[in-house]
C-alpha cells in the first residue's frame, strides 16, 4: 500500500501534463457556427519536409479550424513508431519497404497510394571540381565517395544501380541516412555522394547535382496511407487527396519529385 | 606491544549484527523507480530478442567486424586517454597556474555536449577542409575522416573527461601529504611521483580507464558525424545496431544485447574497486 | 659544528613568526606553544616546505635556507626527516618497503636497504610486521614503523610533529619510551639524533627533550633546560601545559601582589630569599594543592579567592575544576585549576557557572622571578 500513493501521484502528474498540451476548449472564444478545432497528425519522410510544409499550409487555409501537426523523420523510424502505437493519422513514406512494415501490421486503412517518385543523383561540391560526369566515374580510385548504408532506402537504391550497371563503387563511408551523405559532401570531406535529386534541390548552392541515366533503374516510390482507426480519418483522407491532387503534385514537382 | 591479529583494524564488512542507521523509507520509492527505469528497458530488449536465431545473428561477418573494430578502437582510445589524460589530470590537480578553473571547464565540455556536436567540431577542425585537416591534406596527403583513426579520435574526445575527472579526484583525495613525506625521506619530486603518487592513485586511474573504455564502446554520435560508417573500417557496434534497426530489428536487438553483455562485463571488472574505496 | 641553527621570520596577514633556535648535535629541542603560535609554520620552514621572509636555517654544517642569499635547498636534499602525528605510511608498500624507501631514494641497493630496514624494524619492536601492509597494523604499530622509516636515511635533523598525539592512551607510554631510546641511540647503533619536537605535552617534553622553547604569538617567550622551564613556568601557557597554576604579579614581603592588589602568600621557588619587593614574579602551585569550598572558608592561613566554575574535566581518578573570573572579580583567576576527588565534587553539588572559593596553603605556593 505504501508504494501506491507516489505512483498514483506520478500518474496524476502525467495526466495533468498531457492535459496541458491540448487546447483548453473552455477558453476558446469562437463564434457559433465556425467549424470545430481539429488536429491532424501527419508522419512524413524527412525528404518531404519542404514540400509537405507548403501543402500543409494550403490545406489549413482550405480547411478552417484544422491544425496539421507534421512529424518528419527517417521512414523506418516513423514506421516503427506507428507500429508501436504512435497516434498518426497519415503516413507518407520514402519507400515501399517501410510502408510494408505498416501494412503488414494491419495498420493501413486501404491500399497505400504512390504520390511521388525520387531518383538518385550524384552530389558534388559546387562547380563539380573533380569533373564527375557519369555513374562509372564514381568507381575511380582517387575519389572519396560516400553513399547510404544498404539498409536505408537511398543505399538500397544505390546498390541496385551498381548491380544493374556493374560499376563497383568503393565508398569511404556508408552513412546512416541521406542527410549525412549530403553533409559529408557539403563540408568538402567527400568528393561525391549518391543522394536524391530532391536533396540537391534543397541544399542550395553548396552542392551541384550530376544526373545519370542509370538512375531510372532505381526509382524510389513514395507511398501514402491513412492509418487504421485514425482519430481524424475523414480529414486524413482529404489530406491524402490534397497530396495526390493537382495542387499537391505541383508543389512536389517543384521540389524535384517525379510523378508516379 | 602485542601484535595479535585482533589489534589490526579489521577490514570493514557488512555484518548481520549491525543495525546501523536505516535508509528513510520514503527514498525506497523513487530509488526503485530509478532502478526500474534502467533495468526494465534492458529486460525488454532481452524479451524482444529472437533467442534461437541469436547465435547466427551474432556471428555474421558485419557483426564480427563491428565487434572487433569496437574492441580495438575502444582499447586504443583508452590507452590514449591514459597517456594524455593522465598528465592532464595531474596538471589540473597539482598545477598552480592561473586560469586552471577555466581549463577544467573546457576539459569537461565533452561530458555535456551532445556527441554529435563533438563530431561536427572534430570535422571542422580535422576534416579535409577543416582548420588543421586542410594542412594535413596539402602537406602530407593525409585525410582523417572515414578512417579508423577518426573513430579513435572521436572516442578519445568523448571519453577523456571520464578519465581526467576520475583521476583528478583520486589525486586530490590522496593529497600532497604522502609526497611531502617522500621528500623528507630524500625522494626527488620525480621519484616521489613515480613511487608514491602513481601507486596511490592507481585504483582511481583504473576505474577512470574502465569508465573511458565503456564510454568509447558506446560512442555513436561523434563517430557518425566525424568518421562515417564502413564495415571493417569505421562501423563500430553501435553504428551497426543503428543501421540494422532499419531492416532487421531482431539482428539489431541481438547486437544490442551483445553490447549490454560487454558493458556489464566492463562494469563488473571495475565494480570491486568502486565499492571498496567508495569512489569511482 | 652545530646541530641546528635557525632564525625564521614568516609574515602572514594576521601573524608574524619570528624565532631563533639552536640545538647542539644530538640535542633534542622541544617547541611548546598554544595552537596558532607558529609551530607548524616553523616546522615547514625547517623542512624546506615553506620559504621564510627573513632568516636562515643551518643543519649540521650546511646552510639549507637563507632568505637574503636566496638559498632554498629543496626538502629532499636537506637531510631533514619528519615524523608527524599521523604515521602516513605509504599504503601500497609493506613495512619493509616503507622503511627502505629513504635509503633506496639515496641510492642504497635494494638488498642492503631492506636488510637495514629489517634491523630498524626489529629495533622499534615490530620485526614480525616486516612484510605487512599498513592497513593491517594498529595505530601504535604504524607509528613505530613510521619512526623506523624517518630514521632510516640517517637525517641530520629529525622533526617530530606531535608524534604521540594521535595514539591510543595505552600505546603512548611505550612509544614515548621507544622514541627516547631511539633518539638517544640507546637502542640501536646510531649516534644521538638532533631533533626538534613539537608537542602539547609537558611529559613528552620532559622525557624526550633536553631543552624547551615556548612559543606564543609567533615569539619565543621562554626557553631553557626542559626540567627548569617546566618546573618553574613563567608564562600562563607553560604553566597550563605543565599542569601547574600560575599567578603573575610583583614581589612583596608576603610573596606576591597581583596587579589588582590581592596578596598571594608563598615561599621562594628555589629555596633562596624572596625577590626584592617590586620585582616581577610569578606564584606557582599544583592544582592538587587547591581546596574548593562552596562558602568562604574561615580561620586557616590560606590564600582564598572567589571564582566562577567554568568547566569540570575528568582527569584520571581526580576531577579538575577550571576557574573563570567572576564579574568584577580578579582576572588572574581565569584558567586556574583545582584537582579534587569525585566525591568532593558530589558534595559540592555544583555545575559550571556556580560561584566557588579556591583556597591554597602558603606552603604550597612557589614564588619565581619572572624576567
Amino acid at each position: 500500500m505504501r508504494t501506491r500513493l507516489p505512483v498514483a501521484a506520478a500518474a496524476a502528474g502525467l495526466v495533468l501534463l498531457a492535459g496541458c498540451g491540448g487546447t483548453p476548449s473552455g477558453t476558446d472564444a469562437r463564434a457559433p457556427g465556425t467549424p470545430e478545432q481539429r488536429t491532424l497528425t501527419v508522419f512524413a519522410a524527412a525528404s518531404l519536409t519542404e514540400s509537405f510544409g507548403e501543402i500543409e499550409k494550403q490545406f489549413e487555409t482550405d480547411n478552417p479550424g484544422v491544425d496539421v501537426v507534421p512529424s518528419y523523420g527517417g521512414s523506418s523510424d516513423l514506421a516503427q513508431q506507428i507500429v508501436n502505437g504512435a497516434p498518426a493519422d497519415v503516413f507518407a513514406s520514402a519507400s515501399d519497404a517501410t510502408m510494408t512494415t505498416v501494412t503488414d501490421a494491419g495498420l493501413a486503412d486501404g491500399a497505400p497510394a504512390v504520390f511521388a517518385t525520387n531518383v538518385l543523383v550524384i552530389a558534388t561540391a559546387a562547380g563539380n571540381p573533380k569533373g564527375i560526369t557519369s555513374f562509372a566515374d564514381l568507381a575511380k580510385p582517387d575519389l572519396k565517395v560516400v553513399v547510404c548504408a544498404p539498409q536505408v532506402p537511398c543505399g538500397a537504391a544505390a546498390r541496385k544501380v551498381e548491380t544493374a550497371t556493374g560499376v563497383d563503387i568503393k565508398p569511404v563511408s556508408e552513412e546512416t541516412d541521406v542527410k549525412n551523405v549530403l553533409g559529408k559532401v557539403t563540408t568538402g570531406n567527400a568528393d561525391a555522394g549518391l543522394v536524391y535529386v530532391t536533396d540537391v534541390a534543397s541544399a542550395g548552392s553548396a552542392v551541384e547535382g550530376v544526373t545519370f541515366p542509370e538512375a531510372a533503374k532505381a526509382t524510389t516510390a513514395y507511398p501514402i496511407a491513412v492509418i487504421r482507426n485514425a482519430p481524424q480519418a475523414e480529414l486524413a483522407r482529404s489530406f491524402v487527396s490534397a497530396v495526390t491532387g493537382e495542387q499537391g503534385q505541383k508543389v512536389l514537382q517543384a521540389a524535384g519529385f517525379g510523378t508516379p | 606491544m602485542s601484535t595479535t591479529p585482533g589489534e589490526a583494524p579489521a577490514r570493514r564488512r557488512p555484518d548481520d549484527h549491525e543495525t546501523g542507521v536505516g535508509v528513510p523509507r520514503l527514498l525506497w520509492v523513487p530509488a526503485g523507480l530509478a532502478f526500474a527505469l534502467i533495468a526494465l528497458p534492458v529486460l525488454g530488449l532481452a524479451l524482444k530478442a529472437d533467442w534461437p536465431r541469436l547465435p547466427e545473428q551474432l556471428v555474421s561477418a558485419a557483426a564480427l567486424d563491428a565487434l572487433r573494430l569496437s574492441l580495438l578502437t575502444a582499447s586504443i582510445s583508452t590507452v590514449l586517454c591514459i597517456v594524455f589524460g593522465g598528465p592532464l589530470a595531474v596538471v589540473l590537480a597539482r598545477g598552480r597556474l592561473r586560469g586552471l578553473r577555466l581549463l577544467r571547464s573546457v576539459v569537461l565540455l565533452p561530458l555535456v555536449l551532445p556527441p554529435v556536436v563533438g563530431g561536427l567540431a572534430l570535422l571542422y577542425l580535422l576534416g579535409r577542409t577543416g582548420l588543421v585537416g586542410r594542412g594535413l591534406d596539402v602537406a602530407f596527403g593525409v585525410t582523417i575522416p572515414f578512417t579508423t583513426a577518426a573513430v579513435v579520435l572521436a572516442q578519445t574526445f568523448v571519453a577523456l573527461p571520464f578519465l581526467v575527472v576520475s583521476l583528478e579526484g583520486a589525486l586530490r583525495t590522496a593529497g600532497r601529504r604522502y609526497e611531502a613525506v617522500a621528500a623528507t625521506l630524500g625522494a626527488s619530486p620525480a621519484l616521489a611521483f613515480r613511487r608514491v603518487t602513481v601507486p596511490l592513485v592507481l585504483p582511481g586511474l583504473a576505474s577512470g580507464a574502465v569508465l573511458a573504455f565503456a564510454r568509447c564502446l558506446g560512442e555513436f554520435g561523434a563517430t557518425v558525424a566525424f568518421a562515417g560508417s564502413l564495415q571493417g573500417t569505421t562501423q563500430t557496434l553501435p553504428l551497426l545496431v543503428y543501421q540494422l534497426r532499419e531492416t532487421d530489428v531482431e539482428a539489431a536487438v541481438a547486437l544490442s544485447l551483445l553490447l549490454v553483455v560487454v558493458a556489464v562485463a566492463v562494469i563488473a571488472v571495475a565494480a570491486p574497486r568502486t565499492t571498496a574505496d567508495g569512489r569511482l | 659544528m652545530t646541530g641546528l641553527d635557525a632564525r625564521v621570520v614568516v609574515r602572514r596577514p594576521a601573524f608574524t613568526l619570528d624565532v631563533t633556535l639552536a640545538a647542539d648535535p644530538g640535542e633534542v629541542l622541544a617547541v611548546l606553544g598554544p595552537n596558532g603560535s607558529g609551530k607548524s609554520t616553523l616546522l615547514g620552514v625547517l623542512a624546506g616546505l615553506l620559504r621564510p621572509d627573513e632568516g636562515h636555517v643551518r643543519v649540521g654544517d650546511e646552510l639549507v635556507t637563507d632568505a637574503a642569499a636566496r638559498v632554498l635547498v629543496p626538502p629532499h636534499r636537506r637531510g631533514v626527516g619528519l615524523l608527524a602525528q599521523q604515521a602516513l605510511l605509504f599504503p601500497h608498500l609493506s613495512a619493509v618497503g616503507n622503511v627502505a624507501f629513504g635509503p633506496r631514494a639515496h641510492g642504497v641497493p635494494r638488498r642492503e636497504a631492506e636488510q637495514r630496514a629489517r634491523e630498524l624494524l626489529a629495533a622499534v619492536g615490530v620485526a614480525e610486521l616486516a612484510d605487512r601492509r599498513p592497513a593491517r597494523m594498529s595505530g601504535g604499530q604504524q607509528q613505530r614503523v613510521a619512526l623506523a622509516r624517518a630514521l632510516a636515511p640517517d637525517p641530520h635533523l629529525l622533526l617530530l610533529d606531535e608524534p604521540l598525539a594521535a595514539l591510543d592512551v595505552d600505546a603512548t607510554p611505550a612509544m614515548r619510551s621507544l622514541l627516547r631510546q631511539m633518539l638517544r641511540g640507546e637502542r640501536f647503533d646510531r649516534p644521538k639524533q638532533t631533533a626538534v619536537l613539537v608537542t602539547h605535552s609537558a611529559l613528552d617534553a620532559l622525557v624526550l627533550a633536553d631543552r624547551v622553547v615556548v612559543l606564543t604569538g609567533g615569539r619565543v617567550v621562554e626557553q631553557g633546560p626542559a626540567r627548569e622551564v617546566l618546573a618553574r613556568p613563567r608564562s600562563p601557557f607553560t604553566a597550563r601545559i605543565a599542569g601547574l597554576d600560575l599567578v603573575p604579579g610583583t614581589a612583596c614581603p608576603e610573596g606576591l601582589r597581583t596587579a589588582d592588589g590581592v596578596v598571594v602568600t608563598g615561599r621562594s621557588g628555589d629555596g633562596a630569599a624572596l625577590p626584592t619587593p617590586g620585582e616581577p614574579v610569578v606564584a606557582v602551585f599544583p592544582p592538587s594543592a587547591v581546596a574548593v569550598f562552596a562558602e568562604r572558608p574561615h580561620g586557616s592561613p590560606r590564600n582564598v579567592v572567589p571564582v566562577r566554575l567554568a568547566a569540570i574535566e575528568p582527569r584520571g581518578d581526580m576531577v579538575r575544576l577550571r576557574a573563570a573570573a567572576l564579574p568584577g572579580g580578579p582576572h588572574w583567576v581565569d584558567g586556574l585549576a583545582a584537582d579534587v576527588t569525585p566525591a568532593a565534587v558530589a558534595d559540592l553539588a555544583v555545575e559550571p557557572g556556580a560561584e566557588l572559593w579556591f583556597a591554597v596553603k602558603a606552603a604550597e605556593v612557589a614564588i619565581h622571578a619572572a624576567d
